[in-house]
């Protein structure tokens, strides 16, 4: 009951925002080709968690959608028809991820979906997708080892996120010894594999690394920072690696600071902790710790000053923060908008096959490109928390990494390609050159 | 030769002039370093912070300590390095003028993590000799921390002139740290060096010791034999440690508990809202402390005291609320009562996200809350010591309540024998609504303490439900005593569990445990006895 209420309330709401941003160029067609019904809109489905757990994290996503639509429709929409944005509320619940995904392509008919944050809420709703061949936009960094036809994947894969910090670490801070913390699920459990056989590759000993794992949520660190003081005191230089969840993090990083454990002896570099998450902390004690993504907010480019002032002006909060999921959102709704125009429909097959190759600005000054695996290129940024709850980019890639869906640090997966533009295949064996199929 | 003298006067005049204009490129080491400030290069910066620091200026020290507080400003245009001072007048950091006002193309220094750890350096061989007592112990420390050959002068110097007995013993561990990496220190000076280090005993020294590399063969043997006399003393300290952990993890268990213990202890209501009343406590929390932020800052110190109060009305209130509105209808239907306070919980959790918005809300820490003092070789953070005395406080309080008061015997009347105490004169739903009332306000107050340690954010409540519910349940429903003991042998079990199983096993080991306890103890470590049970 209180979901389906939550996501009328939703949907009437964004349709009113629409309406009322686009008032005046509605008013001005209208009078042109009369009254048109709403099957003349196209319809973009949102299906981002408004309540729940995630609903920290994914609410801004959704405002994120809303926002580009609205900017999108200022502009004239696409194919002449106004976009419409469908919202629902998946409610962080995994399986009602899956019903929701099949009320928005069967009951409202959307084109395209923006969505999803966790990795098992993706799981959840693959196997709709693929029955109802629809399109799914994916923001969030994750672990890799996926190359789905119906998915485009515009977070960060392991080697555009995880593989660069940890070579800043071992490079300009000669990082010896690795603490590899993270929360309980198969993202970190995932990435720390592959960092821990990447590691080992680079000639890291066993006993050089720790590998931690603590629940959702887990709020008292006590015993945990003084394992990583411990396990720092061995007489080389140590870093953290921290895949912790959202919440986690700031109970984890207080503790770090009330303990004394600073930037300078002992870093942290986190993999889930953007402005969003650092909203919620005194960030003074903070104070150079690290963090890898492909956006900062603090980024000067012209591209992201404007976006910025957008994007505060949109929600009217001159403090809104913008952060990396967000930026994923912007690169994918603008290659969909192009593959539309480029085939010149909204039919998900003809989409699917002409977003390959798609070109997109992203907002740090580079352009994004959609490469055969549905992954993306993206640059990547090593920022030191600051004071104000910013980042200061202290490292960059000299160019763009394109993302590789399988990773060639895993035994299982190193052979493995995604191509869905010449094999048409998501998990294709380069060196028996046979298509695994959806059975593996 | 006499003909050549125009011409070479001229020459002479002309070189000059060069060398006039040409000044500043050959103005020594000192102020090309400065220079190197303003060209935004980590490499640079570095490179600049290693010859200031040993150039002997006097203005090292100014430019040093401005570039740890970010208030170094390199203009990278002209290439000029102002330091703004702490009471805003600025210099010129080349030559020490002072300047009207710095540029406003002018930026911060920046730094990174290898930077700051120069800059400490730097500062901690500039700052041995200070005035004052707390920076030279503060810089003998760094010192010990880079232990660079460099400082060696610098430690030696103070070390003859210092007077005061904990930084000399500072001083002399600096030292010893040095020593160990000199390549050309003599074994005798390794030797002492190892047993100062020795001396200290923590996890430094014994950082130092384990990285030491390459040794002749009598240091490396008595560096083992320090090393492992380190390690065993260590070992009994993590036990302490353990312990501290499991009492500081307890008094959260109780904190949060000890309001069900009320509403669902003494009266009988499963409140699965109980969570929810702990969250609308810390936000309350997060209100008191933005009202104070922007209208009366030099009060921030005193904010949690002040919350404390009104956390308590507000979730009291809310909780008669709730008594009068739902829970008096339900009473002897626990099942329907589960189901209203869990749409309740939801219905709270929903409110607050509407008005709040779905992300963390930031509680600061007071500064008596921050940081941690070291006992022994354990860090205590204080903002863990002041929860403990703080659920102590409370628990004393809620005890003598019950105990001494008018509204505590009619609680404990009440839910011992609601019939017979009904006709003695009680107003027995009046004493329900201010007991639920009672447990939740407690439960607020537990808030205000909890967004000093957690996320203060609308899911704040779900975390700790499980958690009270486990502690009331363990310690035995309706006993005050049994709530105090569950929590801690809940908090200190599970501390001394999650080193050897991991916080996830040791989690299920806890739940495991109390599972098979429940098997063989029904009502919890201190049951209740009499006929008061069968109620």
């Amino acid at each position: 009951m209180l979901t389906k209420s939550t996501h009328d309330i939703a949907a009437s709401f964004s349709r009113r925002g629409l309406l009322a941003a686009t008032a005046g160029l509605m008013l001005g067609l209208a009078s042109i080709t009369g009254a048109k019904a709403a099957d003349d809109t196209i319809k973009v489905g949102v299906l981002h968690s408004l309540s729940g757990t995630m609903a920290i994290s994914e609410t801004t996503l959704k405002d994120t959608i809303l926002f580009l639509i609205d900017e999108q429709n200022k502009k004239g929409g696409v194919l002449g028809k106004k976009l419409e944005a469908v919202v629902v509320d998946p409610a962080s619940n995994w399986p009602l991820f899956a019903e929701k995904a099949r009320e928005l392509i069967t009951k409202d008919k959307v084109a395209v979906v923006f969505g999803c944050w966790t990795s098992v809420s993706r799981k959840s709703v693959l196997p709709v997708f693929k029955e109802l061949n629809n399109i799914l936009f994916y923001p969030v960094q994750y672990e890799g080892e996926e190359s789905e036809r119906n998915v485009f994947y515009t977070g960060a894969a392991p080697n555009q996120q995880a593989i660069p910090a940890v070579d800043y670490l071992m490079k300009d801070e000669k990082v010896k010894r690795w603490v590899l913390a993270g929360t309980d699920y198969v993202y970190p459990r995932t990435t720390n594999k592959i960092l821990e056989a990447y590691l080992k590759s680079k000639g890291v000993a066993q006993e050089d690394i720790m590998i931690n794992y603590t629940p959702f949520g887990h709020s008292d660190w006590q015993t945990i920072v003084a394992d990583i003081k411990k396990f720092g005191s061995a007489g080389k230089k140590t870093a953290v690696v921290s895949t912790i969840n959202g919440d986690a993090n700031v109970p984890f990083y207080k503790e770090l600071g009330n303990q004394g454990i600073k930037a300078k002896d002992i870093p942290v570099v986190a993999f889930s902790v953007g402005e969003e998450e650092l909203a919620g902390i005194d960030t003074k004690p903070l104070l150079g710790h690290l963090a890898a993504w492909n956006y900062f907010q603090s980024i000067k480019t012209p591209a992201n000053e404007k976006f910025i002032k957008e994007w505060q002006a949109y929600t009217k909060n001159p403090k809104r923060t913008t952060n990396d999921p967000m930026e994923a959102h912007v690169i994918g709704f603008n290659m969909w908008v192009k593959a539309v125009e480029k085939v010149k429909s909204t039919d998900p097959d003809k989409v699917i096959d002409a977003l390959p190759g798609i070109e997109a600005p992203n907002l740090t000054g580079g352009t994004s490109k959609m490469l055969p695996n549905h992954h993306i290129t993206k640059p990547v940024f090593i920022g030191e928390i600051k004071g104000n709850g910013q980042f200061d980019v202290v490292w960059k890639t000299p160019s763009l990494v394109p993302g590789d869906a399988w990773s060639k640090e895993l035994d299982g997966s190193k052979d493995l390609i995604g191509d869905w533009v010449e094999k048409k295949c998501g998990n294709y064996n380069v060196k028996t050159n046979k298509c695994l199929g959806s059975g593996s | 030769m006499l003909a050549n003298l125009p011409a070479r006067l001229c020459a002479l005049a002309l070189s000059l002039f060069l060398i006039a204009f040409a000044l500043p490129a050959f103005a020594g080491p000192f102020e090309d370093a400065v220079a190197k400030f303003a060209n935004d290069d980590f490499s640079d910066t570095d490179e600049a912070i290693g010859v200031v620091a040993s150039s002997g200026n006097k203005l090292a020290f100014p430019i040093i300590s401005a570039l740890q507080d970010g208030r170094l400003m390199a203009d990278p245009d002209s290439k000029k390095v102002y330091v703004v001072g702490a009471d805003g007048k600025s210099i010129d950091a080349a030559t020490g003028e002072p300047v009207a006002s710095v540029p406003d193309s002018a930026s911060a220094v920046r730094l990174n993590n290898r930077l700051r750890r120069s800059v400490d350096a730097a500062l901690g061989s500039l700052t041995l000799q200070s005035p004052d007592l707390a920076v030279r112990l503060q810089a003998a420390q760094s010192v010990f921390k880079s232990h660079e050959e460099t400082a060696l002068e610098a430690v030696d110097g103070a070390l003859a002139k210092e007077t005061n007995k904990s930084v000399k013993v500072a001083l002399g561990e600096a030292r010893a740290a040095i020593l160990l990496f000199k390549s050309d220190a003599t074994e005798v000076e390794k030797l002492e060096a190892v047993a100062t280090l020795k001396a200290r005993g923590d996890q430094e020294a014994l950082a130092l010791l384990t990285g030491m590399g390459d040794q002749p063969a009598s240091v490396t043997k008595a560096a083992a034999s320090a090393i492992g006399s380190i390690q065993s003393s260590l070992a009994v300290w993590s036990t302490v440690q353990n312990a501290w952990y499991g009492l500081s993890l307890g008094s959260v268990l109780l904190l949060a508990a000890i309001g069900l213990a009320i509403t669902f202890g003494v009266m009988g209501v499963i409140n699965m809202a109980h969570g929810e009343m702990v969250m609308l406590g810390a936000y309350t929390t997060f209100v008191v402390q933005e009202v104070i932020r922007t209208r009366y800052p030099a009060l921030f110190d005193y904010s949690l005291l002040i919350a404390v109060p009104l956390a308590f009305l507000v979730s009291g209130a809310i909780g008669v609320l709730i008594e009068r509105s739902i829970i008096r209808f339900l009473y002897g239907r626990p099942l329907e009562t589960l189901l209203a306070t869990w749409g309740l919980s939801l219905v709270l959790q929903q409110a607050v996200r509407t008005m709040f918005g779905p992300t963390n809300r930031e509680v600061g820490n007071p500064s008596w809350m921050s940081g941690a003092f070291e006992l022994g070789q354990i860090t205590i953070t204080y903002n863990r010591l002041w929860i403990l005395c703080f659920t102590l406080a409370v628990f004393a309080i809620l005890l003598a309540m019950l105990r001494y008061t008018a509204l505590g015997l009619e609680m404990r009347a009440v839910t011992q024998n609601r019939r017979m105490a009904a006709s003695m004169g009680i107003a027995t739903s009046r004493v329900d609504a201010l007991t639920f009332g009672l447990g939740s306000g407690i439960a607020g107050i537990a808030g205000v303490a909890l967004s000093q340690i957690d996320n203060v954010s609308p899911n704040l409540g779900q975390s700790y439900i499980i958690d009270s519910f486990m502690v009331v349940v363990f310690g035995g429903v309706g006993n005050l005593w049994g709530t105090l003991v569950g929590a801690f042998t809940l908090g200190i079990a599970n501390k001394f569990l999650e080193p050897v199983a991991g916080a996830v096993l040791g989690k299920i080991a806890i739940l495991v445990l109390i599972i098979l306890f429940i098997q063989k103890r029904p009502r919890g470590l201190f049951a209740l006895k009499g006929r008061a049970v069968e109620a």
